[in-house]
Formats: C-alpha cells, sequence, structure tokens
C-alpha cells in the first residue's frame, strides 16, 4: 500500500514536472524575437527609406501576433515605436526618414495575450538619396519615348513630307466667325479661361487666340479679351499685337480691348456677361480651363445670338459646352488647334507624334483587357491564370503607378 | 530661353531626387511673379473704368460702381478699419485678423460678396434647364441616344423615379431606374470620360513639349517669320 502510494506520488510528480516543461516551452517559444534582421537603404529613392527583412521561426509563428518595430536616431536610444506589422510579413521598408541621418531599429514579437519578446535590435542603416526615383522608371521610359516621337515627327515634317491631318469643324469655323462678326459690325469675344499662365490651357487657348487675332486683323474686326489675371492680360497683349503686326495691321491694335477684370470666378462671370448682353459680340471663344462658369458664359453667349466656339480640356464642362455651343473642341482637339491653324509642318509633326503615344495607350489596354480577362476566367489557381493574373498586378501597380 | 530651360528643369526635377527642390523653388517665383501681377491687374482695372466714366461712354454707371467698389474694399481691407489689436499685441493697432467678426471687411465679404457669389451660381439651375430644353431633341439617333439616357439618369437620381419602378421583382432590379443609372455612370460615362483624358493627357504632353522645345512660340506674340 505504502509502495503504490509513493508510486502515485511519483507519477503526480512526473505529471507537474511535464506540465511545467511543457507551459515554460510554450512561454519561451511564443516570447522569441524575430531572427536574422537585416537592415538596408531603400534603393533608388529619395533618401528617405529603409528595408527591413526578418524571420520569424517557423515554430514559433503560431505563437506571435504581430511584430513591433520601433526606431531611433543612432546615438540617441529613444525607440519610438514606428509601425506595427501581422506576424505572416517578414520584411517592411520605412518611410519619412531623413537622408543621411543613422538610424537603428528593433523588432519585438508580440503574442496574442500581448506577451512581448526580447528585443532585437537592427546594425545602424543610413537612408541614402539616389540619383534616380525609382518608382518612376517606367514612366520615365514611356515619357522619352513618347517625347522622342514627337520630336521624330517633327524633323520628319521639316524634310518638307505631307502629313494628313483630318478636318475638325471647328477650327474650320473660325474664319467663318470672326467674317460674321466683321458682317454684323460688332466685335468678337475671345474668353482664354479662367486659369492662370501656369495652366497648359491657358497657353494653348492664347496661341489659338495668336490665330484668331491674326484672321481678326485681317478682317478689320475687333477682338475683345477680357481676363481673369493679369499676367493671362498681358501675354493676350503680346499674342494680339504680334498677331496684328504679322497681318500687317499694327495700326488696328488697341491695347484697352485686353483687359483684367477680377480674379473672383464669379465676379469674372458677372462682368463678362454684362458686356456680352450690352455690346452683342458676333462670335464668341472660349478657349482654356472653365469651370462652372462655362454654362453661364454659353448661355448668354446663346440668348444674344452669337456664333459660339469652344474648347477646353475639362471633362466636367465639355457636355455644358456641347449642349450651348455651336462647334466645341473636345480635349486633344483643342491641344491641336493651333498647330492645326497654323499649318506649320513643324506642329503638324508634333500631332503625328502624338498619335504615338495613343498607340502605346492603345496597346496597353488591350493587352492589359486579355490578360484581366483570362485571369478571371480562368481562375489564379492554374499556371495560365497565375501568370495573367501576376502580369495584371504587375502592369497596374508597377508600370502604371 | 526661359520658358524651355525652365521646363527642362521641372521635367528632370521630377526624377532626379537631389534636384526636386528647383521645382517647389520655380513654383515659389511663380507665386511672386503673380502676386506682382495683382498690382499691374489693379492699375488696368483704374485706368479701364476711370476711361470709360471720364468718356461718359455706354455702361459708364456700372465702371463707377466697379471703381467705387474697388477703392472701398480696398481701402477698408489694406488700413484694417475697424478691427481691433490682436490680444497678443494689443500696442500694434493693424495687428488684429482683417476678416475679424463684425469688422467692416468681414461685413462686405458676408453680406455683399457671399450673397452675389451665391446669386450666381444659382443661376446655373435655370441654365441648366434652358440648355437641357433647347439640346435634348431628337432629331437623329444619336440625339435619340442622348435624350433616352438624359432621362435615364435625370430620372434616376429622384425619388419619383426610383418610386416609378420599385414594383420591378429582384431578378430584374438591375432595370430598375436607379440601378440603370448607377450602371450607365459607372460603365458607359466613365468609360467615355477616360478616353477623353487619355486624349487630353497626350495633348497636354505634346503642347508641353512644343513649348518647351520653342517649337510654338505663338502664345508669346512671336513665331512669325
Amino acid at each position: 500500500m505504502k509502495a503504490d502510494r509513493i508510486l502515485k506520488h511519483k507519477y503526480i510528480f512526473s505529471i507537474i514536472r511535464v506540465a511545467i516543461f511543457v507551459l515554460t516551452l510554450l512561454q519561451a517559444i511564443s516570447l522569441s524575437p524575430p531572427t536574422n534582421l537585416k537592415v538596408s537603404d531603400h534603393p533608388w529613392d529619395h533618401g528617405d527609406k529603409i528595408d527591413l527583412i526578418w524571420n520569424i521561426p517557423y515554430d514559433i509563428l503560431p505563437f506571435v501576433k504581430e511584430v513591433h518595430i520601433y526606431s531611433s536616431i543612432s546615438g540617441k536610444n529613444d525607440f519610438q515605436l514606428t509601425t506595427i506589422v501581422p506576424s505572416h510579413n517578414t520584411s517592411i521598408t520605412i518611410d519619412k526618414l531623413t537622408n543621411g541621418t543613422d538610424y537603428i531599429f528593433q523588432l519585438v514579437s508580440v503574442g496574442y495575450s500581448g506577451e512581448h519578446s526580447a528585443v532585437e535590435t537592427s546594425e545602424i542603416a543610413t537612408p541614402e538619396m539616389q540619383l534616380f526615383d525609382g518608382n518612376r522608371f517606367w514612366l520615365s521610359i514611356i515619357v522619352f519615348l513618347f517625347c522622342g516621337s514627337v520630336v521624330y515627327w517633327i524633323n520628319h515634317a521639316r524634310k518638307g513630307k505631307p502629313l494628313k491631318i483630318r478636318k475638325i469643324a471647328g477650327l474650320e469655323a473660325v474664319d467663318e466667325a470672326v467674317g460674321r462678326a466683321t458682317e454684323m459690325g460688332r466685335s468678337v469675344l475671345f474668353i482664354p479661361g479662367i486659369q492662370d499662365m501656369n495652366e497648359i490651357q491657358t497657353i494653348a487657348g492664347l496661341t489659338v487666340l495668336s490665330r484668331v487675332a491674326k484672321v481678326a486683323a485681317e478682317y478689320d474686326a475687333k477682338v475683345e479679351v477680357p481676363t481673369r489675371t493679369s499676367l493671362v492680360m498681358t501675354a493676350a497683349r503680346e499674342t494680339i499685337q504680334a498677331s496684328f503686326l504679322a497681318a500687317g495691321r499694327p495700326d488696328a491694335y488697341n491695347q484697352d480691348l485686353i483687359y483684367y477684370v477680377t480674379d473672383e470666378q464669379f465676379g469674372y462671370v458677372a462682368a463678362v456677361q454684362g458686356m456680352m448682353v450690352r455690346d452683342k459680340p458676333a462670335a464668341c471663344f472660349y478657349m482654356g480651363a472653365f469651370f462652372a462658369e462655362s454654362l453661364l458664359l454659353a448661355e448668354t453667349g446663346n440668348t444674344i445670338g452669337a456664333i459660339q466656339l469652344a474648347g477646353t480640356a475639362m471633362p466636367a464642362q465639355l457636355p455644358f459646352f456641347v449642349a450651348a455651343c455651336d462647334y466645341t473642341l473636345i480635349g486633344e482637339e483643342f491641344f491641336a488647334a493651333s498647330a492645326y491653324l497654323s499649318g506649320e509642318a513643324d506642329q503638324l509633326g508634333s500631332l503625328k507624334g502624338q498619335d504615338f503615344g495613343k498607340i502605346i495607350v492603345g496597346v496597353g489596354i488591350i493587352f492589359g483587357v486579355i490578360l484581366s480577362t483570362i485571369a478571371s476566367a480562368i481562375g489564379a489557381e492554374s499556371a495560365l491564370g497565375s501568370a495573367c493574373q501576376t502580369s495584371v498586378d504587375y502592369l497596374t501597380n508597377v508600370i502604371l503607378k | 530661353m526661359i520658358t524651355g530651360f525652365g521646363g527642362f528643369i521641372l521635367v528632370v526635377a521630377y526624377f532626379i531626387p537631389a534636384t526636386q527642390g528647383w521645382s517647389e523653388v520655380a513654383t515659389i517665383w511663380f507665386d511672386i511673379l503673380a502676386s506682382i501681377a495683382f498690382i499691374l491687374g489693379g492699375g488696368n482695372l483704374l485706368k479701364i473704368h476711370l476711361k470709360k466714366v471720364s468718356d461718359q461712354s455706354a455702361g459708364w454707371a456700372y465702371s463707377l460702381i466697379t471703381v467705387a467698389a474697388f477703392l472701398i474694399t480696398l481701402f477698408v481691407g489694406l488700413f484694417k478699419i475697424g478691427v481691433h489689436p490682436s490680444v497678443i499685441y494689443p500696442n500694434y493697432a493693424w495687428s488684429g485678423e482683417y476678416r475679424e467678426l463684425g469688422s467692416p471687411f468681414w461685413w462686405l465679404f458676408e453680406y455683399a460678396f457671399k450673397p452675389l457669389t451665391a446669386t450666381m451660381f444659382s443661376m446655373l439651375a435655370f441654365y441648366i434647364a434652358s440648355a437641357a430644353f433647347r439640346a435634348f431633341r431628337a432629331k437623329n439617333i444619336e440625339a435619340i441616344l442622348l435624350l433616352v439616357t438624359a432621362f435615364i439618369i435625370l430620372l434616376g437620381r429622384t425619388f419619383a423615379g426610383v418610386f416609378l419602378t420599385s414594383w420591378l421583382p429582384d431578378v430584374v432590379s438591375g432595370l430598375r431606374i436607379e440601378n440603370l443609372t448607377i450602371y450607365i455612370m459607372s460603365v458607359f460615362n466613365t468609360a467615355g470620360n477616360r478616353a477623353i483624358m487619355i486624349g487630353i493627357a497626350l495633348g497636354v504632353a505634346s503642347t508641353s513639349l512644343k513649348v518647351i522645345l520653342g517649337v510654338d512660340r505663338s502664345y508669346l506674340g512671336s513665331g512669325e517669320e
């Protein structure tokens, strides 16, 4: 009996020892920090990123909920929690760092009950600015191809080879509009948009203004240009003066017809509307960037019976112009206007070069659609579907980012 | 040369991190120029309208109102009329916020400028109606398509439209007008919008290149030989 009791006690003690051992083992496993921590400068960046790579042993992984990452400037020892990543992540890029500054990182595994492991400290890492921004590599390739195409076709056109450009109804009507104003003895109103000279649409509008002003000078018509910013007023005056000079009518130029109204959007519209209702211009040109005032101006032009030509690259305003104006230049037609009206070989060549950009876009769209359709139809489980999905992801997240 | 050099620098600055600060400097230079241009614009405004008043040409009364409003607002704002000094600097008369609640400048903004702006904006609703009435005519197939689409979209955004098709069973819920509206906007409209945006982007790039290379200088008032 006594021997049985001793055996029973030994048996119980064994169980307790095993349980303690298992609990200790569990605690030891869940508190192990990440291993093989490596830090390096992120390549091809602005000098504000560092890459961290680490491992969590396979047998410990089920017990780790997340990894806390702390950072500090080397020598200061004031570690701040930078980010928290799920346990299955084994790499991260830390950003918003200072170029040329030494950093140290610490990683801590955190268990499901909130227990923290020991700290794994990295070596010193320094983010350095590279010569080129790697995120924009593909963009630089596309820009290079596009610009190269434009330059090639400009040179091609300079050699005298004819280029065919399709008819744009709105631009064919410029002469008709200015002629109508001359016959009726009324002025031509030209609005180069409401943005400043740093907007490309305003510059495109002014290039159209130079052509319109030249025709107006030849027909002896008056061109009135109210502007929203004074820089545009100055540029418009130079443009029109040069056009009148080129047409052989410098005496007909009147700088008071190109004037500044106000910078305030609806104040500008109110002033122009008032002028339109009182002076009743026979032809109205709206060429540039517009916002809510597009319909106000176009409808007022309709009310006074003017012929209206509009051109803008603001997609939200195009429907209003299409509904209210006689002719509308949509998007790239507006940017092609200057080349179309001038007929110069250089500029027509640039239009041709622009078409190469459309080819790149078209090929990209068709390629992406085919890959995406195959990936959706077949599924990512098969090799082909997986390859297609990977290609689509690369296209959208890397090339087109 | 300035245009070409400046444009080239800005393009390079976009791709080379070390030069990124240059584009910010160029932007600041433009802001400074634009600020100085305000004086030019104000002077031109006064010149044009004072000339109209002195010549008593047609509509000179509007020019008189413009000049008066300009000078009053300039005077009241520039000299901070009726603005109390800031609590941080009580000894400096002009240290207060120029749009202090209750000040004359604030009053002009709240009770003159804002109602006038709201009035102009509200005219859009009426102009949209008149433009729609004129544009949505079933003259040909394209016009009929436009009319039907516009009808669906407009009706689908109202409660009445949703009510009219709410009886449709779930099997054909895609034909309910609010769902048709969403489908048209998210598929057809988005596709057309993106196509236009692609063309615009290419046009912007091409025009910018022409300006930088000096191929098109007509906006400067030159280029004619």
